[in-house]
């Protein structure tokens, strides 16, 4: 027996994905670059999350022929970004053959309620979340792999920082909690009860979790995954560097060595200007992508 | 004795657990360094294009390639790692250790959506069949003559080895069975 577009399948490109470093495109020429600096994934858009954030207005799936050309240009698989809620242009991502779907906060919200209910496809889907009971919330609706928010768009790795810490210290809570207090857990979190059962045995959560929101370096990339990311997203702070190339290469080497100081200061060597960034408070409340999401 | 999970990228902490499981150590192989220490070796699934750059910033390609011809010790590679093994890659201008004697072809079976589950018989495993998860898989086009063929899908050939080196276009570390794992730990010498 055949079977396709199961959990396992969905999960399982997860992790492969893991240890690697997925970086936004928006022209196949970058997304040549990326797979060229050793990028494990491209995210196809059509502006990077910084200029979403200048540009202003509503933010949607990029146009299909820029996926298309992204998806002939490079044989790694190509993600690409939908808005919270918006089930059909996950479900236009299916039809062109998408690896992977972002349901975004980075987009503009197409429902301030309810997100896609992900088991309806084959595609596996990544989600974000700024803790513990928001990714099992969305597991449970069938994220196959979640990513900490961060600040999209910032080059600021704070948000970042702050997500997984809040989500690996809710795991380490409750992998000590007594068995008969992980119900009350669940509801307090808002967030299914196998689920968070299942945490708690194995101490970690059900599927890969990335770090994204702001990474800007390679010590970035490396402070994320000491702290326990499977892998890193890189948004703006690649291709709105002043060394692209150099940055990304730098970036991935930075992930896999992560806890070789001597690897990240040699790769950290000559780098050229990072994106400028934005200072958190200076972002007005409502402007803030991250409490997109529900 | 113990057994090296390449951990440039991928699916290592997987593979880690298997032979874990078949009572075997593992360690994580990052360095040239670490490469010393072992008597076998697992190239995960994983990109393959990123985890052949990051073999050959850290010259760990050489390395390997260099222990493969002086001490022959086993090597297994899935997915990724089957790429990363073969002679050629259909299509494409890509390096690799060039240890096995087949041509590989990359995503052979399409994208994410048209990865897949499947029953396997394979040669030299003793029934019931292996359940084969392939994502965004490889396969075998060609195989030279010292090559075993030993598992196929849809006359695809899935699993081989030549000497001391066995390829599986699937994981089998995403599943629970470990007569694979336990196949490629008899290889040693």
């Amino acid at each position: 027996m055949v079977e396709k577009g199961t959990y396992r399948l969905k999960a399982g490109l997860a992790d492969m994905l893991k240890g690697g470093v997925i970086m936004d495109v928006v022209t196949p020429e970058q997304a040549k670059i990326a797979e060229e600096a050793g990028a494990v994934a491209v995210m196809a858009l059509e502006r990077v999350p910084a200029d979403i954030r200048a540009a202003g207005g509503v933010a949607r799936m990029a146009d299909p022929r820029i996926i298309k050309e992204i998806m002939e240009a490079v044989s790694i698989p190509v993600m690409a970004k939908v808005r919270i809620g918006h089930f059909v242009e996950a479900q236009v991502l299916e039809a062109l053959g998408i690896d992977y779907i972002d349901e975004s906060e980075v987009l503009t919200p197409a429902d301030e309620k309810y997100h896609i209910d992900k088991r309806n496809f084959k595609v596996p889907f990544v989600c974000g979340a700024r803790d513990l009971g928001e990714a099992l919330r969305r597991i449970g609706e069938g994220a196959a792999m979640i990513r900490t928010k961060g600040e999209a768009g910032t080059g600021n790795i704070v948000e970042a920082v702050r997500h997984m810490r809040q989500v690996i210290d809710e795991i380490r809570i409750l992998k000590n909690l007594p068995k008969e207090e992980l119900m009350t857990k669940a509801k307090e979190l808002g967030a299914p009860f196998e689920l968070l059962e299942e945490v708690a045995e194995k101490g970690r959560l059900p599927v890969v979790n990335f770090a994204a929101g702001g990474i800007a370096t390679p010590a970035d990339a490396a402070l994320m995954m000491q702290l326990g990311a499977d892998g890193v997203f890189v948004g703006s702070g690649i291709f709105k560097s002043s060394d692209p190339q150099k940055r990304a290469k730098a970036i991935v080497e930075a992930t896999t060595h992560y806890n070789n100081p001597e690897i990240i200061a040699q790769v950290s060597e000559g780098l050229g200007e990072a994106m400028k960034g934005i200072e958190i408070s200076r972002i007005e409340v409502g402007a803030r992508m991250q409490d997109r999401g529900w | 004795m113990k057994v090296g999970v390449l951990a440039l990228q991928g699916a290592f902490r997987e593979h880690l657990e298997m032979l874990k499981q078949c009572g075997q150590e593992g360690i994580v192989v990052k360095t040239k360094a670490e490469l010393k220490q072992i008597s076998g070796l697992i190239i995960p699934g994983g990109e393959s294009t990123a985890i052949g750059k990051l073999m050959n910033s850290s010259q760990l390609d050489e390395a390997i390639i260099h222990l493969y011809n002086h001490t022959n010790i086993p090597i297994f590679g899935t997915c990724a790692g089957m790429i990363l093994l073969a002679k050629k890659i259909k299509g494409q201008e890509q390096s690799t250790l060039g240890l096995m004697d087949i041509t590989v072809q990359r995503n052979a079976f399409g994208r994410q959506i048209e990865s897949f589950e499947a029953d396997l018989d394979i040669t030299g495993i003793t029934p019931p069949s292996f359940k084969g998860i392939f994502i965004r898989a490889p396969y075998i086009t060609e195989a030279g003559e010292g090559v075993q063929k030993l598992a196929y899908f849809n006359q695809n050939i899935v699993l081989a080895r030549e000497g001391n080196i066995l390829v599986s276009s699937f994981h089998p570390e995403l599943g629970s069975d470990l007569r694979i794992h336990q196949y490629f730990l008899r290889m040693k010498k």
